[in-house]
């Protein structure tokens, strides 16, 4: 049976939760990667320098993007939940994203 | 599946983890600059107290975060059976909390 | 009134808790059609055995909600035209909710769900009290207004994700019937309410993601209800009122 629900804000609790998921799964990674500053600095330079590929730098964007629309939109659900409501959700959602793709993009200029 | 008390350390780790959010886009669009080297990172963190202490919080409290988001993920989307949830939510949890102090340990020290 | 158009390509779920399909019917089309129109069409000319729920079918009771098209809807107060899409409806039972047969689905954990929120209102006066004024400008009392005309229909229920993924979950009516008695200066109970609102199924699993607001035919929002109810208990937590 089909179901039909992309409404704005439940798109919102998709990305919200995609990104979410996302940056989970990319934390021990992120934390094994940085420990190797411990057990071997030259591992660690090699991967700074992988990391220099244009490719990498488009996936940090992305990453830069999850992190701060997840952030954001979280901050959006704290003001739902916790202060008086506001008829203004849609509107904070696009805030989000939209402050998401800002610092992001500015990430991503000054990455390339 | 998540009571009030699950509920209420996820939002509290999570606007713990606001300021430090900000302040972590912040340095990665700063660091990012003219490239990225061990150096550079380590030049700046290691030794810090300050640094420590950021991101030794950061570590704890998303290593809540995520793993009660998590659970709830696992359970909604995959349907994890309610006996795993507390068990995995626990793995997930000290999983992240061990690799991330160490990082951060192997950052700072 | 006579067809004026091609037939509907229309396609009903058939079936029972053990399982089912979706059977195709050609209805003929008509000026100014609901799809409860629709229904009723396939049970009276096309097949007998078809079961489904109606009742006022004004929009006033909610007992023909269905799924149509995937969203769930009253179908006395959905006009085909306004659905038909790409030209064909598909109608199914409500989801979230075991089937009895065909359309009907079956409401008792939609109810029983309602009594473990504590949605019942708990006395505070007997009939030898004086009846206690309600003051209507407070804002408890707005609070708890704008939830009561809920019918119990069973459309947000349907609508939420939440509730399809988690089985604990006592689902949008439950909960905002729960916040408007919260709200009621009557209620001789309301730690009762915040207590049964806090367990494995209660509000702290609402995503607000809004499909309930966007679906509920009277316009409510028992999101906006939820997220009371979560500030309530938190409050209550940090030892609050």
């Amino acid at each position: 049976m089909r179901v039909s629900r992309s409404h704005p804000l439940w798109l919102a609790h998709v990305l919200h939760r995609l990104s979410g998921l996302a940056l989970a799964l990319f934390l021990p990674f992120h934390f094994y990667v940085l420990s190797l500053a411990l057990t071997s600095p030259d591992a660690l330079d090699s991967f700074l320098a992988f990391s220099e590929l244009p490719l990498v730098k488009v996936a940090e964007f992305g990453l830069v993007f999850l992190l701060a629309v997840h952030a954001f939109g979280g901050m959006r659900l704290l003001a739902l939940e916790f202060l008086p409501w506001s008829d203004r959700h849609k509107t904070m959602a696009a805030g989000a994203v939209g402050v998401a793709l800002f610092l992001s993009g500015t990430f991503f200029l000054n990455a390339v | 599946m998540l009571d009030l008390r699950l509920y209420l350390a996820q939002r509290m780790s999570a606007m713990v983890m606001i300021p430090l959010t900000l302040g972590h886009i912040a340095v990665m669009i700063y660091a990012i600059q003219d490239g990225l080297t061990a150096a550079e990172i380590l030049g700046r963190t290691q030794g810090s107290t300050f640094w420590a202490l950021f991101y030794g919080t950061f570590v704890v409290a998303v290593s809540v975060h995520a793993a009660i988001g998590l659970r709830v993920i696992a359970h909604e989307w995959f349907g994890l059976a309610r006996a795993w949830l507390a068990p995995f939510m626990w793995a997930v949890g000290a999983g992240l909390l061990v690799m991330g102090l160490r990082s951060v340990w192997a950052v700072t020290a | 009134m006579s067809a004026t158009q091609a037939p509907l390509d229309v396609a009903v779920w058939r079936g029972d808790a053990a399982g089912g399909a979706f059977e195709r019917f050609e209805v003929p089309a008509y000026e100014s059609q609901t799809v409860l129109d629709v229904v009723s069409w396939i049970q009276q000319y096309a097949d007998p055995t078809l079961t489904y729920r109606f009742a006022c079918r004004v929009g006033m009771c909610g007992s023909c909600a269905m799924m149509v098209n995937g969203v769930p809807r009253w179908t006395c107060r959905t006009h085909v035209r306004k659905v038909i899409g790409e030209g064909r409806l598909e109608i199914a039972p409500l989801r979230n909710l075991p089937v009895i047969k065909d359309l009907a689905a079956d409401m008792d954990p939609f109810f029983d769900k309602w009594v473990a929120a504590e949605a019942v209102h708990h006395p505070s006066a007997d009939r030898h009290d004086a009846i206690p004024p309600v003051d209507p400008t407070t804002e408890a009392r707005a609070a708890a207004d704008a939830g009561i005309e809920c019918i119990n229909c069973g459309i947000c229920y349907a609508a939420c994700d939440t509730v399809a993924g988690n089985a604990d979950y006592l689902g949008p009516a439950a909960l905002q019937r729960a916040w408007t008695l919260y709200n009621d200066a009557r209620d001789g109970d309301r730690g009762a309410i915040l207590d049964a609102v806090s367990g494995s199924g209660g509000c702290h699993n609402c995503h607000s993601m809004g499909s309930c607001a966007q679906a509920c035919p009277n316009e409510l929002n028992p999101m906006a209800a939820i997220a009371g109810l979560k500030r309530a208990t938190a409050r209550r937590w940090w030892g609050g009122s």
